[in-house]
């Protein structure tokens, strides 16, 4: 069954170890590369998951812009939900990879990859670039939308370069955060339907769809606290180059980033045994 | 020096004793076969030695490495094969191989060719291109050795390496488990509920039993131990009592899987 083995190894020679600094950038390449690869494998999943931002562009957006229910000062509707839009649909990416990381851990890939020399922090930083790598994919799909929709995109491509970082680090932040319920409930279903619980309420306690202004004061607090807000408004002062809080939007993001994977690798042990 | 030590190991899981002071040892160059039913500690045994669980008390190494304090110098010397068939089905053979390779830091000069060395060597060459989910379950098992191999390990560790696998595949695991160590020398141990498989690979088994040790040397001279015509069969129900393939009380079976699922 099995073809004769082929020529004798080599000596079996020990591997050096490169210098610790040298094995975070390393992994994250590694895993922004598999993620590459999965995503060449299987591009309908592209298309599937791009149905979703479209449809809140096309119906929800045209017709809040025609309505002029929501106070957006001078920019249409449109433009106005089209960062969120961006900022949502990475998020919706993102809550999913704590379930895949159980899934991961139930089929032994979880095992197999904790039993290589690979840092708790490049494994979790790893799955998160690779979330990020998905929702940048997903962001530019939504601009040519925009670009159709004749949403008042500045097209500077530094800027929109920015947008896409912005964008990838927040979706990155949302997978930590998911993969860090993922660690503290253990099971799918569970998370399954923490997910579903969390995602509406950080989606609709932000200024994705509507201005903080409008919101009932309770709801203003949680949108301070909601790390989406902050991505949201730097997506929109980057995208459609109004005025925004940038530095502290990215600071927020940066933040909330490195609180992400500190605690999610500190809980893989715990998935691990 | 030997590639594995361990002395007294205890690990509890609840209300479940895992382990119950284990003790062995696995000079280099051996293939070391843990042997014994479901529930019955080895799985446990093969994560605290593969860095995946610190035990609650005992001391294990590898190659005299402490599993808990220098555990990523161990992993760089290890190759780990878990007991589900866990390769990538969304990515080639090749791909799921370089990202081992990648993990365990092979030289970028090398990288390329360690990755088909591997997977030639598991005879997987001309299916490295496929999309994993085409793969049987044996080419599954076998890519998953060419995972553990790429970092060229000095201690394999296999848990279950046949399960699930129909006759032929699992001869043909054997037949490259057997290849390899004549080959390398290297360092094998693996845990089975098949005598079959302890028959045909190991130079030394340990039968586990609720968490201990019950008898322990080659598989001839532990049949040999009972009688000209006993099997490892027999030598197993000597020591234990029970039967080592049969199912046990729905309880039983019950707490296992639960075991199972609780230690993933």
């Amino acid at each position: 069954m099995s073809a004769a083995p082929a020529a004798p190894l080599a000596a079996w020679a020990e591997e050096r170890a490169p210098a610790w600094w040298r094995v975070l950038p390393s992994r994250l390449v590694t895993f922004f590369v598999i993620e590459l690869y999965r995503v060449r494998h299987d591009q309908s999943e592209l298309v599937t998951r791009a149905v979703q931002p479209a449809l809140w562009l096309l119906i929800f957006g045209e017709t809040f812009n025609r309505l002029r229910a929501i106070p957006t000062g001078n920019l249409p509707y449109l433009d106005y939900m089209a960062p969120g839009i961006i900022a949502q649909s990475g998020l919706f990416i993102a809550i999913f990879y704590g379930i895949m990381l159980i899934w991961e851990r139930d089929a032994g890939i979880l095992s197999k990859l904790l039993a290589t020399p690979t840092p708790r922090v490049a494994l979790v930083a790893g799955k998160g670039f690779a979330a990020g790598l998905r929702a940048a994919i997903q962001a530019l799909i939504v601009f040519g939308l925009c670009a159709i929709l004749r949403v008042g995109v500045d097209w500077n491509p530094l800027r929109l370069a920015l947008a896409v970082l912005v964008v990838m680090a927040g979706s990155a932040f949302f997978s930590m955060l998911s993969m860090t319920i993922a660690g503290v409930v253990l099971s799918r279903e569970r998370l399954m339907g923490i997910g579903q619980a969390i995602t509406m309420p950080l989606f609709f306690a932000s200024n994705a769809l509507y201005p903080v202004h409008v919101m009932p004061g309770w709801l203003q607090v949680l949108s301070a606290v909601n790390p989406l807000s902050y991505e949201v408004d730097a997506l929109r002062s980057l995208i459609l180059n109004v005025p925004g809080d940038l530095p502290v939007d990215l600071a927020v993001i940066a933040g909330a980033l490195v609180a992400g994977v500190v605690t999610s690798a500190s809980l893989l042990d715990r998935l691990a045994r | 020096m030997n590639a594995v030590d361990c002395d007294a190991l205890r690990q509890r899981f609840g209300s479940v004793q895992a382990l119950d002071g284990i003790g062995f040892t696995v000079p280099a160059g051996q293939v070391f076969g843990l042997l014994g039913p479901n529930g019955a500690g080895k799985t446990t045994t093969i994560r605290v030695l593969a860095t995946l669980l610190k035990p609650d008390t005992g001391s294990a190494h590898v190659f005299g490495l402490d599993v808990r304090t220098r555990a990523t110098d161990i992993r760089r010397r290890i190759g780990y094969m878990p007991q589900q068939l866990s390769a990538d089905a969304a990515l080639t053979g090749r791909e799921n191989v370089w990202l081992f390779a990648r993990l365990f830091d092979v030289p970028r000069s090398e990288i390329r060719r360690r990755v088909d060395e591997a997977l030639d060597l598991v005879g997987l060459g001309e299916a490295a291109g496929r999309v994993t989910k085409t793969y049987s379950g044996g080419m599954v098992r076998r890519l998953e050795l060419a995972q553990a191999l790429v970092n060229r390990p000095r201690l394999l560790i296999l848990d279950e390496p046949t399960i699930g696998l129909d006759p032929v595949a699992r001869a043909g695991v054997w037949e490259h488990v057997r290849w390899l160590r004549e080959e390398t020398g290297m360092t094998v141990l693996l845990t089975t509920h098949y005598m079959e498989e302890a028959d045909q690979l190991c130079d030394h088994v340990a039968l586990m039993h609720s968490g201990r040790i019950v008898a322990e040397g080659s598989p001839a001279s532990l049949r040999r131990s009972l009688g000209p015509d006993a099997t490892l069969d027999d030598v197993f129900r000597h020591y234990t009592g029970s039967q080592l393939e049969a199912e046990g009380t729905f309880r039983d079976v019950r707490s296992t899987r639960r075991t199972a699922r609780r230690l993933g």
